[in-house]
């Protein structure tokens, strides 16, 4: 059962949708390519620049930064299916990334993973039907002596309690 | 995807090392952090002899007199391989004919327990900048990059801030102190993988490419990121350098503990179930004892200690009796592993082992680049008795395959170091805890693995 799947699914798809760039994202990919000896080494920056903007990198989106940065799109693609914080489906309006590494486990993550399952409906690499959430596990935070931790977007969230967990969640809409 | 931020809320990595009375004779990476965690910025970092290191470096020695004092000051590597740093500085191609490179800081902390890079990053990214300035010189790298884990948004917002301010302020950029040498840093953020903190895989990222490591040699040092030579160094590394500019080796040799054979001071920590979890600035050669009970506060009521593990998920577990040994390199090297990163971590009583163990290889499974055949197979099937025993549904003859797993993936079995760091943990734990792991032999049992993937890409 690999839920992680939804997330970076299969790259060739037979109807992929009209896209373009749109002018902040060629704007900022540039300024980026400026900073790297060569193009190709803003792939990754452009594919979390289109990410930053959508919350997700489309398909149409690897073409278009491949020939931005003038490489083969099968580079850009090999890049977005390795690195795990690049999404290839689109995610919820916020990201739940809970820490499961060791001292995590230690500390207890694992009741505070089986709250969010439960409260959500959803296994982690799955996005609530409402759109609201998608929880993917994360390898540590550099957090370990706070956890449980998780980051909801840009926020950590430290010595989380299954018993509080849901409150945390309340200020994200 | 705008978040909710609470306002006025304190950086993540305040904490312990914030609070501890600490000199800047003997606290050269902590002495400046402010109580509340609030970030040194520029003036407060000046007014605290913040750039006379580097001013030093650039205006009175030349590179090689800089790495030579680096080299006799002893500073080892702080990224867990403990490589000394004024070695590898004399190694770096350089001189007539041959093109500057680069400096790149390793900022990719993302070894299970690891949590010190983060909090000199959020709260004083000037001290790393000018220890980047120093290092650049010493090895005549004309740029830099931070290379920073994707996760870590309130250490790159100090960074980039800090980094303005000291383009602004002539520090970065053309002739830097009128010393005619030019150098700049760039801010790279990864997109989430551990790999890339290993020296050449990281090479590879920066450069737009998958994170696979690269052989060695060529060393980057010859032949790094774009052909050119590279210096690649922890961020712990990397900030401990302007102090032994300014202060000088006969004071940086005093500060380790008698006994110690290795130099300095270093971000220590002690996590898991203890009464005070924390990181501190801590000298070299002081006991993991002290560390657990003077400034973790012991373990908390109720919870006795079994095992720990002295520096990260890539080091050995060790047992109680072992607390004696002194936190450096060779003090737990007489006990059996590796110092590592020095953030050690108590497992209690309430812990088992198997269950701990299946935690730790799930990562490290996980976390494979998927390179070579023996760690891209080795790791899942590991993960796969760990599963079967913690279950109680393990088959006879399953511990002696674990160990043997640990030997086929050991030192000099795979292209990096990964694999070694993956069973290092498992070996030392079926060493200690053997009867934890045969008890997963065929016993029914109430425990259930739960069933997350092994591979989440
Ligand atoms: C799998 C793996 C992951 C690593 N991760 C890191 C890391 O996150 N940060 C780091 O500084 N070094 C890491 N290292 C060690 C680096 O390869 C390298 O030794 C280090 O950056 C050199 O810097 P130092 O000599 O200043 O410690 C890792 C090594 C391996 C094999
Ligand atoms: S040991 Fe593992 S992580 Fe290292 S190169 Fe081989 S497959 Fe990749
Ligand atoms: S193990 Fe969870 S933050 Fe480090």
């Amino acid at each position: 059962m690999d839920n992680s799947r939804h997330l970076y699914a299969d790259l060739i798809s037979s109807d992929r949708p009209a896209f373009a760039l749109s002018d902040e994202e060629r704007e900022e990919i540039i300024e980026e390519k400026g900073h790297y000896e060569n193009p190709r080494a803003a792939s990754i920056e452009a594919l979390k620049i289109v990410q930053h903007h959508r919350g997700w990198v489309p398909d149409g989106a690897i073409p278009a930064i491949a020939e931005l940065l003038g490489i083969p799109g099968s580079d850009v693609e090999g890049v977005a299916t390795f690195y795990s914080q690049i999404f290839r489906q689109p995610v919820g309006r916020h990201v739940i990334r809970l820490c499961d590494s060791m001292t995590c486990y230690i500390n207890g993550y694992e009741a505070i993973r089986e709250r969010l399952k439960s409260e959500l409906g959803i296994v982690p690499g799955q996005t609530t039907t409402d759109e609201r959430f998608t929880l993917i596990p994360v390898c540590c935070l550099g957090n370990c002596d706070k956890g449980p931790t998780m980051m909801v977007d840009d926020d950590t969230h430290s010595h989380l309690d299954a018993e509080t967990l849901m409150s945390v969640l309340e200020a994200y809409k | 995807m705008s978040a909710t931020t609470p306002v006025n809320r304190r950086l993540t990595s305040f904490g312990t090392a914030n609070l501890i009375e600490r000199a800047p004779e003997t606290h050269p990476l902590t002495w400046r952090l402010n109580a509340d965690a609030s970030p040194v910025w520029l003036e407060e970092y000046r007014a605290k002899q913040g750039y006379l290191g580097a001013k030093r470096a650039l205006t009175e020695l030349t590179p090689e007199e800089v790495a030579a004092e680096v080299k006799e000051a002893g500073l080892k590597g702080r990224g867990g391989a403990g490589f000394p740093a004024g070695v590898k500085w004399g190694l770096t191609a350089k001189g007539e004919g041959i093109p500057r490179g680069y400096l790149l800081c390793n900022a990719d902390e993302m070894e299970p327990n690891t949590y010190k890079d983060r909090l000199l990053m959020e709260q004083q990214p000037h001290l790393l900048l000018e220890g980047m300035i120093v290092a650049a010189y010493a090895n005549h790298s004309y740029r830099g990059y931070v290379f920073l884990r994707g996760e870590y948004v309130d250490a790159a917002k100090s960074l980039r801030r800090a980094v303005a301010e000291a383009r602004e302020a002539g520090l970065l950029g053309r002739d830097i102190f009128g010393s005619g040498f030019d150098f700049d840093i760039y801010v790279h953020t990864g997109a989430g993988r551990y790999i890339c903190g290993e020296e050449t895989a990281l090479i590879n990222s920066l450069e737009g490419r998958r994170a696979n490591p690269r052989a060695k040699p060529p060393f980057p040092g010859q032949s790094g990121a774009w052909g050119k030579p590279t210096v690649v160094n922890n961020v712990e590394t990397l900030c401990g350098v302007s102090s032994i500019i300014l202060n000088g080796v006969e004071w940086y040799h005093g500060l380790c503990l008698p006994g110690s054979e290795d130099h300095g001071t270093k971000m220590m920590g002690f996590s898991g179930k203890v009464k005070n979890p924390g990181l501190w600035e801590l000298p070299l050669g002081i006991t993991a004892r002290e560390v657990l009970e003077e400034y973790a506060g012991g373990m908390r009521d109720g919870c006795t200690l079994k095992a720990w593990q002295p520096g990260g998920a890539g080091t050995g577990f060790l047992l109680p009796e072992h607390l004696d040994a002194q936190m450096y390199s060779g003090g737990i090297g007489k006990v059996g592993t590796r110092m590592g990163t020095a953030l050690s971590m108590a497992v209690d009583d309430s812990v088992s082992m198997v269950s701990l163990l299946r935690n730790m290889e799930e990562f490290f499974a996980r976390e494979s680049c998927g390179w070579c055949t023996p760690c891209r197979d080795g790791l899942p099937w590991t993960v796969k008795i760990l599963r079967a025993l913690e279950a109680g549904e393990g088959e006879p003859g399953d511990v002696e395959l674990l160990l043997e797993l640990t030997r086929k993936l050991g030192p000099g079995k795979t292209y990096c170091a990964h694999a070694p760091g993956a069973i290092e943990p498992l070996g030392s734990a079926i060493k200690y805890f053997r009867e934890e792991f045969e008890a997963g032999i065929r016993t029914p049992s109430t425990a259930n693995a739960p069933q997350e993937p092994v591979g989440s890409v």
